[in-house]
């Protein structure tokens, strides 16, 4: 079975340019591993809410790529956030949910998903037209480079190994990581807007 | 419906002149015409939510990408996004405008409403989440935009409750 870390390192290089949002804890501390840059934000509590941040974020910047790590924990909190996503289908958003089947940043106690919950099939169900489930690292980097380059919602689950790092609080401080996103974001609009007007 | 159509836009326009641009909304009675205002402005992003919590992310997400938002929604709907607002908009310093309809107080006739409307204010004080009342239309606009300004400059949520006195007119 493959590894959320094996799956981050494979597709870490595509982040740059992108929005990151990750839920809490495991997957936090895995990306952080990886290298942290300014441009992701870990949700670092909330459960259920990466989805709808990745949202705020998509629908308020359409011209930028947004990418949500979840958890199968932490949607299972918000499915009905798959709804919102299908509504608004905003076509610069990629969602990835880490399935491990497991509440792994609590110490490990199994989801719904591990007696048969599937949701790609609540996803779909809720009118997402884009969805895939993926088991191997060769499937789940093929799937997030299509999902990167098709200009439509992709929701993607990823079924993942319930291992993580031992601990999960990490050096930067949360407010650091909110602030220096926004700063982040704040850069970019105010280069995209500069380039529009050099263009008019 | 008895609901103010004239106070719903009075609402609406103080938002727009707070240079709100995304509006997140659980429908209810109160709330109809200013979710329609809100669908009928092409310059306004709605969104409808499932549940009102994830208004907290979709509002969190707008402000990292620079644009004010509100959160539309009952007593009711404060209640359920409670976890967002302590573990998203507290921890993380997010300036949440939420306007919430505030049933469940004297003169409420649905006896569902009430339990709710008791609990309303005490919780937005143990949060500590300042708030204040829309009641009268010729104050309205002063309070939003002081709201909004106090919850930019604090980095904190803010709550504004929409009375029944400015939302319900009774039918003669
Ligand atoms: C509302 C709420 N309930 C419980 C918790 C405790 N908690 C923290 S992380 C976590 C598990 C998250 O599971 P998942 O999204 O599957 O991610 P994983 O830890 O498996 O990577 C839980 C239950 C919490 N933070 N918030």
């Amino acid at each position: 079975m493959m590894q959320r870390f094996e799956c981050l390192r494979a597709i870490y290089d595509q982040l740059e340019n992108c929005l990151v949002v990750t839920i809490m804890g495991a997957v936090a501390c895995e990306l952080q591993s990886l290298g942290h840059k300014p441009n992701f934000f870990y949700l670092q509590h909330a459960m259920g809410l990466g989805s709808s941040t990745g949202l705020g974020l998509a629908l308020c910047l359409p011209q930028q790529k947004v990418v949500v790590f979840d958890g199968d924990g932490s949607i299972l909190m918000n499915l009905g956030g798959y709804t919102t996503l299908a509504r608004y289908r905003p076509k610069n958003l990629v969602h990835v949910v880490f399935d491990n089947e497991s509440l792994l940043s609590v110490g490990g106690f199994p989801t719904a998903t591990s007696t048969g919950s599937d949701l790609e099939g609540v996803a779909h169900a809720s009118g997402i037209a884009r969805t895939k489930t993926v088991h191997t690292i060769e499937e789940f980097k093929h799937a997030f480079d299509d999902a990167l380059r098709t200009n439509d919602l992709t929701s993607m689950v990823a079924k993942v190994e319930a291992v993580g790092p031992k601990g999960y609080v990490t050096e930067l401080a949360l407010l650091e990581n909110r602030f220096q996103f926004k700063r982040y974001i704040e850069k970019l609009t105010t280069e995209a807007r500069r380039h529009g007007e050099r263009k008019n | 419906m008895p609901v103010s159509l004239a106070n719903s836009g009075v609402v609406y326009d103080a938002l727009k002149k707070c240079d709100i641009g995304l509006v997140s909304a659980l429908p209810e009675t109160w709330l109809v015409h200013l979710i329609r205002m809100a669908e009928d402005d092409p310059k306004m992003i709605l969104v409808r939510l499932a549940k009102e919590e994830e208004g907290v992310g979709i509002s969190a997400g707008a402000h990292f990408a620079g644009v004010k938002s509100a959160m539309l929604m009952q007593n009711h709907g404060f209640l359920a996004s409670i976890n967002g607002i302590v573990s998203l908009a507290q921890l993380y310093r997010i300036p949440l405008l939420m306007l919430i309809s505030y049933r469940g107080h004297f003169g409420e006739r649905d006896p569902w409403q009430t339990q709710g409307g008791g609990v309303t204010e005490p919780l937005l004080r143990s949060l500590g989440i300042p708030y204040s009342f829309l009641d009268d239309p010729a104050k309205v606009e002063k309070r939003i935009a002081e709201a909004q300004t106090w919850a930019y400059a604090s980095l904190h949520p803010a709550a504004l409750l929409l009375t029944r006195e400015l939302m319900w007119e009774e039918p003669a």
